[in-house]
């Protein structure tokens, strides 16, 4: 049995043993559902599909991922878990994945918990459920990226505000790094390949690729690596402050 | 089973352990001893594989912390300070927990859950949230982790800490019935826990070794090692004074008057000179009207007080 498997049962039943999980899974909910119908009209467009759902996933994402990453590593730092954890038996990164994959799987619980409005749109019409279940698994996919970012970032503090704030800025310059906003400032200046380099970097191009219904092993590739990278600064962190 | 060589831990420009060695054996239980950031946390923290040293090396059964970490910390069971825990678990979910984490599968776990509650004494409180449990079973609970694999070595870093004085004795009671089979290591303010518990005590300071030995050995240091206190009514105190400085053996004799008006005579001895016998025998002859005679074997805290600094000074130190 992987080492990771203790630890990742520990940390989802966390979830579940506080409030934290029902809140948060209410409240993602409640805003999908506000966002979705209020702003974007989901009726009054009178197509069947869920492009305009899928379609405020990044943004919702950019602050409720945050508020479940940032307690990640910082919160054992304060109650002094940290200690008791990495002097288990354990190697740092099994530690680390068990803790990411409960959070991506609590996620996924709350993603997974949109299905009515799955069914919704196909007892209004005919949507493609092809392109919907694509965008699940981009939206899921996307969800791992800002988690592994946010983890990270809770690594490198004791202090749950900060990890959430540095998080969502973070996050948000992962987002929209392929808008103008960002690629203005490299433009005039730095050469194309570095601006294309950016430009790639954007949650928004590669969840937009994948909810157009195609899975494109580029777009999965980039998410997965992604997520591979700051797992990986995620475990140089932790064990930076060990040598103090 | 634990050897430390020239270890030392730097934060910036503080050294926090400054060249620490240090053996300890299967069947010694060793007093960590010392004032508040003298470096006893962050020695067991490097111990553990917690922290990282900034130079020399720890052996724990063979394996060097640093470089083969998971095989030293499966000989570990390892108490930190404060005895952190998952609060919003159960006793029974984060032993189960530890265990599975140890790497003990299906009937294994609950054997040595159960074991380890059984000798903690937790079964009271199995299914409280450990945050709603007291000071005292929250200590137990992670003793009961530090146990749970029968480690062939413990670190403990102030067990008994804010625990009343029933729960200090059966956490010393259960300390030394493991003491046979393990090499122990227990910091403590407590100097009565290292007279209680301890084969051996070391006491550092400013990151340095700067007292070893027995806790015998050290009382032995100590200004009233052998000294003969008697109380009497305050008549009498003058000429049992006289009496007392023309023994010999006496070096010399502190007088100090009680709240409850009996003066309390202090002889101490030359070194080496054993007081007791002599001091009783004057008395009985002189028919002085003693209300207590005892001797000491000494004050560890006065030794302790001799061997190390004050916080303040230290502090003063540093910031120069």
């Amino acid at each position: 049995m992987s080492p990771i498997w203790p630890i990742f049962k520990r940390e989802f039943a966390a979830y579940f043993a506080t409030p934290l999980a029902y809140v948060f899974i209410v409240i993602f909910l409640f805003a999908m559902g506000a966002f979705t119908f209020y702003i974007g009209h989901f009726y009054e467009n009178g197509v069947a599909d869920l492009s305009v759902f899928f379609g405020f996933h990044p943004w919702l994402y950019l602050f409720l991922v945050p508020a479940i990453s940032m307690r990640l590593w910082a919160e054992e730092r304060r109650t002094g878990t940290m200690e008791l954890l990495l002097t288990l038996p354990v190697p740092l990164w099994a530690t680390v994945a068990g803790k990411f994959l409960a959070a991506w799987a609590f996620t996924g619980v709350a993603l997974a918990l949109t299905f009515p409005i799955w069914i919704t749109v196909n007892f209004l019409g005919n949507p493609d459920n092809g392109v919907i279940l694509a965008s699940y698994v981009g939206s899921l996919l996307m969800a791992g990226g800002y988690l592994a970012i946010g983890a990270c970032i809770s690594a490198s503090t004791g202090n749950q505000v900060i990890a959430f704030v540095v998080s969502v800025v973070v996050c948000f310059l992962f987002t929209i790094s392929g808008a103008p906003l960002v690629l203005d400032v490299f433009r005039g200046w730095a050469p194309l390949a570095f601006v294309n380099a950016v430009s790639s970097f954007s949650f928004l191009t590669h969840f937009t690729a994948i909810s157009a219904g195609v899975i494109d092993l580029r777009d999965v590739i980039f998410f997965f690596s992604l997520i591979g990278l700051f797992l990986a600064a995620n475990v140089v962190i932790i064990d930076l402050k060990k040598t103090g | 089973m634990i050897e430390i060589e020239r270890l030392t831990k730097s934060f910036g420009p503080i050294a926090a352990v400054a060249g620490i060695d240090l053996k300890v054996e299967k069947g010694e239980v060793l007093g960590f001893l010392g004032p508040n950031g003298a470096g006893k946390s962050t020695t067991m923290k490097m111990i553990t594989g917690f922290l990282a040293p900034t130079s020399g090396r720890v052996r724990v059964c063979g394996h060097d912390v640093e470089n083969e970490t998971l095989e030293a910390q499966r000989m570990i069971g390892y108490l930190p300070e404060g005895a952190p825990a998952y609060g919003d678990m159960t006793p029974r979910q984060f032993l189960g927990f530890i265990a599975e984490v140890r790497g003990y599968k299906g009937a294994d776990v609950k054997s040595r859950v159960d074991a380890a509650v059984a000798k903690t004494e937790l079964d009271a409180v199995l299914d409280q949230p450990i945050d709603t449990l007291s000071k005292g079973f929250k200590r137990r609970v992670g003793l009961a982790q530090a146990i749970l694999h029968d480690p062939a070595v413990l670190i403990m870093d102030e067990p008994t800490d804010g625990l009343d004085p029933n729960q200090k004795h059966s956490v010393r009671k259960l300390l030394s019935a493991m003491a046979k089979e393990k090499a122990i290591i227990v910091s403590t303010h407590l100097l009565e826990e290292v007279e209680a518990i301890c084969t051996r005590a070391v006491i550092i300071d400013r990151g340095r070794i700067v007292a070893d030995g027995t806790p015998g050995q050290l009382l032995a240091r100590s200004r009233h090692h052998n000294a003969v206190t008697l109380l009497l009514p305050p008549a009498q105190a003058e000429i049992a004074r006289a009496k007392l400085k023309s023994l010999t053996g006496v070096a010399t004799v502190e007088q100090t008057v009680r709240a409850d008006g009996l003066a309390e005579l202090t002889a101490f001895p030359k070194a080496g000179a054993l007081l007791i016998e002599l001091v009783s025998a004057l008395a009985v002859a002189e028919k002085w009207d003693v209300k207590e005679l005892y001797a000491e074997a000494g004050r560890l805290d006065e030794v302790f007080r001799a061997v190390t600094t004050h916080d303040a000074a230290r502090a003063r130190e540093n910031r120069a």
